[in-house]
């Protein structure tokens, strides 16, 4: 077993895991954030992606020891609890980028990543081609397309990162 | 995945003494190739020795006429960086082309040569710009270095510390994709350096990265695309599976050698 604490959503955690945990894993089972999904399990698909120091890394992919002392943020960080949704979680909503929802998470963790490389005037080309790490198969991705740009620029106009 | 014992040292000597001290133990870096092969339990190394938290191995900088790049820089690091952007474009372009945005936080240039898969991105860049591979015990040349299908000249307490790119004076690399792994169907690395051009072939070739010599010799008397006409590369030793055919990847291979060395010239 390996013990281990980093800071969740801003919340300083610990465990006591068996090092093969994936930090998915960790997330979900242990802290019960639940927003983070598991889609293929391989690093395909996107849904798992969190931010590790502040940077998009796919949850499936990462053992949970090696996050130990590091900064882990999640879909469920992005806004407090009752408290209006973060910018892109709201041009999600607004711009019907979601179906059945099921990779909405890593999408808008990957936007929000997105935002913070490339600034928040992104053109369509630049989405499309930065989402290349994550699959949608319910909406042909036109609606994600036009929430992240649409996102990224509330996100210019809010105070939550 | 099957059960380990996690090791996390600081330094890269300590590192190499656990790997001395654990026999079949494993580095961990990015881990985006051996975590998914440890998930399908393709692999079961008893030890994981973690270098993610050794620190100072992961710098980017200029060496004299040399780009010199930390091993444990991560491929967004590299296809981001200015000083990479200013050297040798081709390759922060190359490292921008390596899986996806989250995979590129993670995964390591260190890792991916030490893993030497033969559709991987870096060995290219490596070996066509002879770049030297510095470990913890000697420094290696790529021809030494790469020894075919996910086998280096690496041993068993040997840790790569830095890669040094000559600054060559024109490189392009050309990646057509496998569309759903988005790891080279072929990729082709063209680089003229003063020592002479080279052109290397990752993704095709089934005993891993190699260079296409007729290619080389030809532009060497003119650095042009139209030197390439009429030459190929047989189909013999390249792979073939439900990708693409041994043929289909020979053919691939005139092809984005003529446009990587017109990227080059065009970069120039």
């Amino acid at each position: 077993m390996a013990k281990i604490s980093m800071i969740v959503n801003g919340n300083p955690v610990t465990g006591n895991i068996d090092p093969r945990t994936l930090l998915v894993q960790f997330l979900r089972e242990n802290l019960r954030l639940t927003g983070t999904h598991v889609g293929c399990d391989t690093s395909q698909c996107g849904a798992c992606v969190v931010h590790l120091d502040g940077k998009a890394v796919k949850s499936c992919t990462t053992l949970a020891v090696m996050a130990d002392g590091h900064e882990v943020k999640t879909i469920e960080g992005l806004a407090a609890d009752g408290a209006p949704l973060h910018p892109m979680q709201e041009a999600f909503r607004e711009h019907h980028g979601l179906q059945c929802g099921f990779c909405t998470p890593g999408m808008i963790m990957t936007a929000v990543d997105l935002v913070h490389r490339k600034g928040h005037d992104l053109s369509d080309h630049l989405i499309r081609e930065e989402l290349e790490g994550n699959l949608c198969r319910c909406t042909g991705y036109q609606n994600i397309v036009a929430s992240i740009a649409a996102g990224a620029k509330a996100m210019a106009k809010s105070d939550l990162a | 995945m099957y059960e380990f014992k996690y090791h996390r040292p600081s330094t890269v000597r300590q590192a190499a003494n656990l790997l001395i001290k654990n026999e079949d133990a494993k580095l961990i870096a990015g881990g985006h190739t051996l975590v998914p092969v440890m998930k399908q339990r393709l692999a079961a190394p008893p030890h994981i020795i973690d270098l993610s938290h050794i620190e100072g191995v992961d710098g980017i900088e200029m060496k004299g006429r040399s780009l010199v790049i930390g091993a444990l820089a991560k491929h967004a690091a590299v296809a981001a960086s200015p000083i990479v952007g200013e050297a040798i474009p081709a390759l922060a372009e190359l490292a921008g082309l390596i899986g996806d945005p989250a995979v590129r936080h993670k995964g390591t240039i260190g890792g991916s040569l030490a893993n030497n898969d033969p559709t991987a991105d870096y060995p290219a860049a490596v070996m066509a710009l002879g770049a030297t591979i510095t470990t913890n015990k000697r420094k290696l040349k790529p021809e030494e270095f790469f020894q075919g299908l996910f086998t280096t000249a690496l041993e068993a307490d040997e840790i790569i510390t830095k890669v040094s790119f000559p600054v060559p004076k024109k490189a392009a690399y050309i990646k057509f994709r496998n569309q759903a792994s988005r790891y080279a169907l072929v990729g082709v690395f063209v680089a003229r350096l003063p020592s002479g051009v080279r052109v290397t072939v990752t993704g095709a070739g089934s005993d891993g990265v190699f260079r296409v010599e007729e290619f080389e010799a030809a532009l060497q008397k003119r650095f042009s695309p139209k030197a390439l006409d009429g030459l190929t590369v047989p189909a013999e030793g390249l792979n073939s599976d439900l990708h693409g055919s041994a043929e289909y990847r020979a053919h691939l291979i005139g092809v984005l050698a003529k446009r990587a060395v017109e990227a080059a010239n065009n970069r120039a």
